[in-house]
């Protein structure tokens, strides 16, 4: 298979990117996305050339490290799929394919594809997290009982790996969808109604902080997620720091 | 509370809260209008009402004026806020693969409509108060439907009425629907909560372009 590649380099956090093309021969349909931009790099440093830059880690789609827009689509065209498990078999011979990084003012470029994307880690920070009393006598939190429905929604929303897709999909740089599941998983448990008030407040503020754009309801990152956060989580978020901003 | 005015959340909910009224706002507008297609007398007495009214004018034409502005005031700043959060633009983007046209285009949708009320406020809001407090007429309860009918005797007000309509029928189909989500409410009952605000998207913009067209149709001959 014969590609046309298009792909944003730049040098450093500081420096002027732009696009830059590279015509690639003989990808084999069962390669994943990632191993073709490994072959783009092994003929890059082989004559020499400074290698495209790209993030990846487990190359098994749950880490979420992989950032890749790829034909004006985040993870390219598969849907519940991160770019680690897009294959060429997705591509014809003869395509051209453009391939950039998240586009976020709160994400910044590091190098070429790879993001800074700290702002998610400092939005967990914010109150991503329950508190539990390890000494003394800890409760087992199997020990507690939880409904079905609301074990399921929380581990529905536990299953995001925070990659940025739905940052990279909005058209409004939203992180919206990220910081609600991440509100959501412990919303929806009795283990996360201790710290709900200031969790969602302070997830919200940091957010806010960070420079991410406002939700307009699109569905663009529900769409674009790999795991399929839903929207629900949103409404939940709003709900949330509604109650939590009337009680003060 | 501190935070809330500031928060992008907060801001949705103004977005929401503003929209669902004026929502309501069309939904009384439409009553009232349809009235001067039905049964013309009514309209006068309803118009009539609506104009003179103390608690409609001094009470309720303000609030309703505030919802305009603050919807709008609010929905550039979020627009230009929203702009500056992606920085560098996309080479490629494929907004059309998830997202549909009309749920990114309310800026322009909204644009259109705000035009719209800046004619339609010449035509009737204007022309109302200077016969109130300009030349300081009579009142006249009967006036009312031949001047409305009158007013869309000119071919191109008649288009643009219509044209405006079916752009607000479009902001009209995510921004409905859309306010509840901003609210928190997104449980069993929205997939029939979004098929009424579509059906009220198309109906009521519909309705509207109809009574202009029937009144541009069926002019008053003396």
């Amino acid at each position: 298979m014969k590609l046309y590649l298009k792909i944003w380099r730049q040098k450093n956090a500081e420096s002027k990117g732009s696009m830059v093309e590279y015509t690639l021969d003989g990808i084999e349909n069962d390669m994943s996305f990632l191993e073709m931009l490994d072959v783009l790099n092994e003929g890059l440093i082989n004559k020499g050339e400074e290698p495209v830059e790209f993030d990846h880690d487990c190359r098994e789609g749950i880490c979420g490290t992989c950032s890749l827009m790829i034909n004006g689509r985040p993870h390219g065209p598969d849907s519940r799929v991160s770019a680690c498990q897009l294959h060429m078999r997705s591509f014809k011979d003869g395509d051209s394919i453009v391939i950039e990084p998240w586009r976020a003012k709160a994400f910044p470029i590091v190098k070429d594809l790879i993001v800074d994307r700290s702002a998610f880690d400092r939005i967990q920070q914010a109150g991503g997290y329950i508190s539990v009393n390890t000494s003394g006598r800890p409760v087992d939190a199997n020990a507690i009982p939880i409904e079905k429905e609301l074990a399921d929604a929380s581990f529905a929303a536990a299953t995001c790996i925070g990659c940025g897709a739905c940052v990279a999909a909005c058209k409004n740089a939203s992180a919206m969808l990220f910081t609600s599941a991440k509100v959501s998983q412990f919303a929806l448990l009795p283990q996360g109604q201790v710290e709900a008030s200031e969790r969602v407040l302070n997830m919200v503020r940091q957010m806010d902080l960070e420079g991410f754009g406002n939700c307009t309801n699109t569905g663009a990152c529900e769409v674009e997620c790999p795991k399929g956060i839903s929207l629900e989580n949103i409404a939940r978020m709003n709900r949330e720091y509604l109650s939590a901003s009337v009680k003060g | 509370m501190s935070g809330l005015i500031s928060s992008s959340l907060a801001r949705k909910v103004v977005m929401a809260l503003s929209g669902l009224f004026l929502v309501f706002f069309l939904a009384q507008h439409f009553t009232i209008n349809i009235t001067s297609v039905i049964d013309p007398e009514t309209f006068n007495v309803w118009s009539h009402f609506m104009g003179y009214n103390p608690i409609v004018q001094f009470a309720l034409q303000p609030v309703l004026i505030a919802g305009v502005v603050i919807h709008f005031v609010m929905g550039f700043a979020l627009e230009l806020q929203n702009r500056k959060a992606r920085g560098i633009n996309y080479a490629k983007y494929n907004g059309g693969a998830n997202a549909p046209w009309v749920s990114r285009n309310m800026i322009w949708s909204g644009l259109v409509v705000l035009a719209f009320l800046g004619l339609h406020f010449y035509d009737f809001w204007v022309h109302e108060m200077s016969y109130k407090y300009v030349d300081i007429l009579p009142e006249d309860p009967t006036r009312y439907h031949a001047e409305t009918v009158a007013k869309f005797a000119p071919f191109w007000r008649t288009v643009l009425y219509v044209i405006s309509f079916v752009l607000l029928s479009l902001h009209l189909w995510h921004g409905f629907a859309s306010s509840l989500q901003s609210m928190g409410v997104n449980n069993k009952y929205t997939p029939a909560i979004k098929k009424f605000a579509k059906i009220f998207a198309v109906v009521i913009p519909l309705g509207f372009a109809f009574i202009a067209l029937y009144h541009h149709l069926n002019p008053i001959t003396y």
